[in-house]
């Protein structure tokens, strides 16, 4: 049990004053962030990124993955007390959350949705801390072809997997990647598509695209909607709380289905939305009452809450292990780690065992204290909505745009998040996903040097990519997921020309508003 | 459901109206998206052309991974333009409406003149004069108020970031008055 020791050593490392402190506040900023309509997970975690410049990494990383458990916490107070999901995933808890909050059983949704939050995140936890030691140190073996192949699964697995027309995903990876490439080229120090500028020299900096996309565009797209709200109050009493626990063990499939489907779904990229869904109508089709679904069923919140939490905290798992993330998020937390002067990679479980494990610990220790502080707060947080909108809006400006200027100290930077800003207003409308973008634009460079240096140790031969089993297969599933669609089309098509009865495709969960393009019937 | 359940309401007086009349719609932006993305391939694409696109003793040109992403990108949105103009027939959703567009303005062009002033004025007295004004003129909420407001927020970020943090933020002349 080596990790049970490196991880008792992050305890240690956390047990500081300062960390703690820290800690409380990253919490209650993030609730905060994800109560606030016009902000969430990706947009806080962006825009406080500035904050942790001065700090060291560990004290830095645990202060922003806990806005990132708060945002979490915090999404599911406004699905279910104002029917208005704070994030895409929080979507699926509205179903059955709101439904109980208007029965006057809010106090008891919000505690289903606080415990099973953190029943998710504490499975995918667990797995990381015992998985990524050992995925950390078998990628130590990988030579630039194994990266560059593992980088192209991802990017495949997005195009191949992702819910959005697919060139739309294709046109946002390869403007990432392009505009990752923007500025001094690292091999060769040749100046690339700077067309002359000297404010080109330096590149687009990745925070501060993160910030005009996620920030500002977020701004104006809020400001389109109607901010008029009406919702429920609610306390929770320890009472309340009590009896939800106690019947906890009577849900305890619904609970271990949607862990597993969000685990599983987050180590894969994009997958917290998918992994709500997906547990929601699991949880729907194994009931033995399904009809009661969608009327306040207290299962209907377990269920969505369990795997997108569980989803959102295993995206950090191939991050800390291979240096890729699995959600935005977490790709603006890579870039954080880069701001900080640490290479992701699994050299990090090697180099750097006080910032990964002193992270895993804090995994552990802000998911107990989130939940006894939202547990305990949620009148404070729920009246911040009495806020007003016209107040919060300057203020998210004036923090994305210390933000983007702080990174560099460059004036380009706030005309370039300015610009941003509009894009991602833009793209966002036509549906143009913006997480291949960012996560595009994090890998972009390494992506590039790995390509390079493969292709260089190959004299030139694309064959290097299948030279030996681990790298043949991996770019293998990386084509094959690339192609899943139109994979996945023949085979149903003949699964219903064999069995014409089965008709029904128990495909990938059908998400609202997005139709799935290949449902014909 | 009794209005005595509800206890946190929030209005909206200045709403954008449901049946605001379309200023564009979907298909027109995704028309000019393609079309720019497009435009931006065929650029990239010349200037990592001229870069160079072939391989030297060392090994890929600067501008070989570059070109083949530009010639993705333009593939891609070459595909999207195609697909949109083909199909003609699918009803016209709105992009934004007037009345979204008014609310969609009334932060952007603060926005834009906050980051132009910023310049000028530093960021805490831009930061300031953005929040206030905003509160006041777009959210009609007290003078007062909104001062005050501003200036808590104004004086929290600099006491963070210049003092505690050792952030270095662009100053303008109150700033230097003061010494800082």
């Amino acid at each position: 049990m080596e990790a049970f020791g490196l991880l008792l050593h992050g305890f240690a490392v956390l047990m500081t004053w300062k960390i703690l402190l820290l800690m409380m506040v990253g919490l209650v900023l993030g609730i905060f962030v994800g109560v606030l309509p016009g902000l969430g997970g990706p947009n806080g975690v962006a825009i406080l990124l500035p904050l942790t410049f001065a700090m060291d990494p560990t004290s830095a990383i645990v202060m922003l993955s806990c806005i990132y458990w708060g945002a979490l916490f915090g999404g599911a107070i406004t699905s279910i007390l104002f029917n208005i999901p704070g994030e895409a995933w929080s979507v699926a808890t509205t179903f059955d959350g709101y439904p109980m909050a208007q029965q006057g059983k809010a106090a008891e949704a919000l505690t289903a949705a606080f415990t099973s939050s953190f029943i998710g995140s504490l499975v995918a936890v667990l797995l990381i801390t015992f998985l990524s030691p050992t995925i950390s140190s078998f990628a130590l073996k990988f030579g630039p072809p194994e990266f560059f192949a593992v980088y192209l699964l991802t990017f495949c697995s997005f195009v191949g997997l992702g819910r959005e027309a697919k060139h739309k995903t294709v046109i946002s990876m390869a403007l990432g990647l392009l505009i990752a490439g923007v500025g001094m080229d690292t091999v060769s120090g040749t100046l690339r598509m700077t067309f002359g500028s000297t404010d080109l020299l330096r590149g687009i900096n990745f925070l501060v695209a993160v910030i005009g996309l996620f920030g500002i565009s977020e701004i104006l797209l809020t400001m389109e909607e109607r901010l008029a709200l009406r919702g429920h109050a609610a306390k929770i009493s320890l009472r309340v709380v009590l009896s939800v626990w106690k019947d906890l063990p009577k849900y305890w499939a619904t609970l271990l289905r949607s862990s597993f489907i969000g685990c599983w779904l987050g180590i894969t990229p994009g997958g917290a939305i998918a992994a709500s869904f997906m547990g929601y109508n699991l949880a729907k089709r194994f009931s033995k009452d399904p009809e009661s679904f969608g009327k306040g069923r207290i299962e209907g919140v377990f269920a969505p809450e369990t795997a997108a939490h569980a989803s959102g905290t295993a995206a950090l798992l191939p991050m800390l292990a291979l240096g890729i993330p699995g959600s935005g998020t977490a790709a603006i937390l890579l870039g954080g780690l880069m701001v900080w002067g640490l290479n992701p990679g699994p050299l990090l479980f090697v180099e750097h065992k006080d910032f990964v494990w002193g992270l895993i610990a804090s995994m552990y220790l802000g998911n107990v204290v989130g939940l006894v502080l939202v547990l305990t707060t949620v009148p404070i947080f729920a009246s911040i909505l009495r806020v007003p909108f016209a107040a919060v809006a300057p203020m998210i400006v004036v923090s994305c745009a210390i933000g983007a200027y702080a990174i560099q100290n460059a004036m380009f930077d706030i005309w370039l998040m300015l610009g941003f800003g509009v894009a991602g207003y833009v793209f966002k409308k036509i549906g143009i996903p913006l997480a291949p973008f960012t996560l595009a634009l994090v890998l972009g460079s390494r992506a590039e040097d790995a390509f390079r240096l493969a292709m260089i140790g190959s004299g030139g031969s694309v064959g290097i990519f299948w030279s030996n089993g681990l790298v043949g297969a991996i770019t293998t599933l990386a084509i094959t997921l690339l192609f899943w669609p139109v994979i996945d089309k023949v085979f149903t098509g003949i699964g219903q020309v064999l069995r014409p009865a089965r008709a029904q495709i128990i495909g990938p969960v059908k998400v609202s508003r997005v139709p799935r393009q290949s449902s014909t019937e | 459901m009794t209005s005595s359940d509800l206890e946190i309401v929030v209005e909206d007086p200045t709403a954008p109206e449901a049946d605001s009349p379309s200023v564009v719609d979907t298909r027109t932006i995704e028309i000019a998206v393609s079309l720019l993305l497009l435009a931006l391939a065929v650029v990239l694409g010349y200037d990592n052309w001229r870069t160079g696109i072939a391989w030297d003793s060392t090994g890929p040109q600067p501008g070989y991974f570059p070109f083949y992403l530009s010639v993705i990108l333009g593939g891609a949105s070459l595909y999207g333009l195609v697909t949109t103009l083909v199909a003609h027939g699918a009803a016209a959703e709105t992009f934004v409406s007037r009345a979204q567009l008014r609310r969609v303005l009334l932060v952007f062009v603060p926005t834009a003149l906050f980051c132009l002033a910023m310049q000028y004025l530093g960021i805490y007295v831009a930061s300031f004069v953005l929040i206030a004004g905003f509160m006041r003129l777009v959210g009609k909420i007290a003078l007062w108020k909104s001062l005050l407001t501003a200036f808590l927020f104004t004086a929290i970020m600099f006491v963070t970031f210049d003092l505690a943090f050792d952030v270095i933020m662009p100053k303008g002349p109150l700033e230097a008055a003061f010494g800082y």
